[in-house]
């Protein structure tokens, strides 16, 4: 086994994900399998291939633009305002976004 | 339906029809053949009669009513639709009312596009075969007791079965092309950038691109000619200007150099493969030249791509943490019972899966080893596929590996469902334009698409193949 059901309860913390016994064996059984199929990329030399993060990097010329051609032009815009930003809020109140208690008094 | 923009567009103009009337016709017929399909998750009949309205008043005055006047499209429910509910397919989302449109929306709305409904797929297009819908499985128009392909099934499905003209799909590790295929339908994953993923619910954000379905190749570049471009929203959408897709189809390929990957036979199923060899004779017969390459880190694409769009779903999916996207855990007592609580009711089985994979493969001690080997080896992917470029105009092959399975079929196995991506993941981890078109039917009737790949913002050699391919098959 690559993976014990430990690693996937202390991974499943992480995610924030609360996940039931049951879910924890089938979880690890489908994680060993994929993670098996991800290992075949050890089989390949890569210590001298520079990473890939993104696709337009790699097309730069292509696309014809400066780097700073990303940012906008400094121009002021109306934002979505308050009342939109909340509308699809579990619950609201007085301007923001409420979470259950966080600090005791 | 079998309307097309150009059609459509000739009947408005000479007064046949009003925009009005296709849009209410449209919109009876695709409830009524439902309940069939389930590929409709909403319907939106007062913003489609709007838009159809002012079609007509444009028309009525003289104006140009814009290049999809009167076109009645569906919309994957991952693309937010403002005031109109965007499910992603999820408990999740249910309830969810995007606040704006995506840039996509918009354009396809500006340009006169009717859009009449909100389609079903796999819970944030994690999925091949749209069995992983909160909200149930689309059945294939084709065959009803098979899968229309995923994860954007009910776009694919839509298209087959004639209850829209155009659709929009989200295509990440093929979610456009194989769907497209399993239904015989013509479906494209324009290069990486070319259309602004503003307003696309984002699974794995350097993967993922929006597309067009449609049952002629000819409808898809218009649509494509009216989504692509430079959208100040979207900081990776491109610069490159947008050729004129249309004037490229002119039925000849003659002389064009086509590659055919040796790498994408390994595996294939019979009746897939003698459909895909019979294609590439017609091309030759077309007056194309075809010519054997080499793609030879395929068979590691898999492998790449499912640690780099589970890692970034992982970071994507962080969100929906019962704070601002509608649902909350009722039964959770302290913040932190929200936060799980809220995500174990919400999300399904698939997308728990990847969350955990993506959550285990950039972990500490464990990034160089996963995520950073997959990048390196993405780039190896690329790098086969720019080479190839320097020998052919365009690169022809199948989708998948076999046509629609059964429902049911191959739930229990995610790691063979993930192996079946195998010839579409290539052309997304490269960033590269790629679609499929229908090309036959198996003994047993079912579609296979032939899939055309081309080099970045090529899509003009790619369209220009897939519409002789398609004038060939007429």
């Amino acid at each position: 086994m690559r993976i014990t059901e430990e690693e996937v309860r202390r991974v499943a913390e992480l995610a924030n994900l609360a996940l039931t016994e049951e879910e924890i064996v089938r979880m690890t059984q489908d994680m060993d399998g994929i993670l098996g199929h991800m290992d075949k990329l050890n089989e390949l030399d890569t210590s001298s291939v520079e990473p890939m993060s993104q696709v337009l990097s790699i097309v730069s010329n292509s696309s014809g633009a400066e780097e700073t051609a990303t940012l906008r032009a400094d121009i002021e815009r109306k934002p979505l305002g308050n009342a939109d930003a909340l509308a699809n809020a579990p619950v609201a109140g007085q301007g923001y976004f409420k979470v259950p208690r966080v600090i005791e008094k | 339906m079998s309307a097309t923009v150009d059609s459509i567009r000739a009947d408005l103009l000479g007064k046949k029809i009003s925009a009005e009337e296709i849009a209410r016709d449209a919109l009876k017929f695709a409830e009524a053949e439902n309940p069939k399909t389930n590929a409709y998750l909403t319907f939106a009949p007062e913003r489609a009669l709007a838009h159809a309205r002012a079609v007509d008043q444009k028309i009525a005055a003289g104006q140009d009513p814009g290049p999809l006047a009167g076109v009645p499209i569906a919309v994957k429910d991952v693309i937010l639709t403002r005031g109109l509910r965007t499910t992603c397919a999820s408990r999740m989302l249910e309830n969810y009312i995007p606040p704006y449109d995506a840039t996509a929306v918009m354009r396809i709305e500006h340009a006169g596009g009717v859009i009449i409904g909100k389609t079903n797929c796999d819970e944030f297009a994690m999925g091949s075969s749209n069995e992983n819908s909160a909200f149930g499985p689309v059945r294939n128009p084709v065959a009803p007791d098979r899968v229309p392909g995923g994860s954007s099934g009910g776009s694919a499905a839509v298209i087959a079965q004639g209850t829209a003209v155009l659709s929009l799909g989200s295509d990440t590790g093929g979610s456009i092309r194989q769907p497209a295929s399993f239904c015989g339908v013509t479906g494209v994953t324009p290069t990486y950038g070319r259309v602004s993923r503003y307003g696309l619910t984002a699974f794995a954000s350097s993967l993922d691109h929006i597309g067009p379905f449609s049952r002629t190749v000819r409808d898809s570049a218009r649509l494509l000619q009216v989504m692509a471009g430079r959208d100040e929203m979207d900081s990776t959408s491109a610069f490159a200007p947008v050729p004129d897709y249309v004037a490229a189809l002119d039925g000849n390929i003659r002389g064009m150099k086509l590659g055919v990957p040796k790498e994408f036979f390994d595996g294939l199923a019979s009746d897939t493969g003698d459909i895909i060899h019979a294609a590439i004779q017609r091309l030759q017969k077309l007056g194309a030249e075809i010519r054997e390459i080499r793609l030879p880190h395929t068979p590691y694409a898999v492998g790449a791509y499912y640690i780099i769009c589970t890692a970034e779903a992982s970071s994507n999916l962080a969100r929906y943490d019962g704070v601002r996207y509608t649902r909350r855990s009722e039964t959770a007592g302290s913040l932190q019972e929200m936060y799980r609580q809220t995500r174990d009711e919400g999300f399904g089985a698939e997308c728990k899966r990847r969350i955990m994979l993506g959550t285990y493969v950039l972990s500490a001690g464990y990034y160089d080893a996963y995520y950073l080997k997959a990048q390196k080896v993405r780039a190896l992917v690329a790098r086969d596929y720019a080479q190839a470029f320097e020998q052919v105009d365009a690169i022809v092959g199948p989708v998948s590996p076999f046509p629609a399975f059964k429902l049911g079929e191959k739930v229990d196995d995610p790691t063979a469902m993930y192996l079946s991506d195998i010839y579409t993941v290539t052309g997304d981890l490269a960033g590269i334009p790629c679609m499929s078109v229908p090309s036959g039917k198996t003994a047993e009737g079912l579609p296979v698409g032939l899939q055309i790949l081309a080099n970045h913002f090529n899509e003009t050699a790619m369209f220009r193949v897939a519409d002789a391919f398609e004038r060939a098959s007429t």
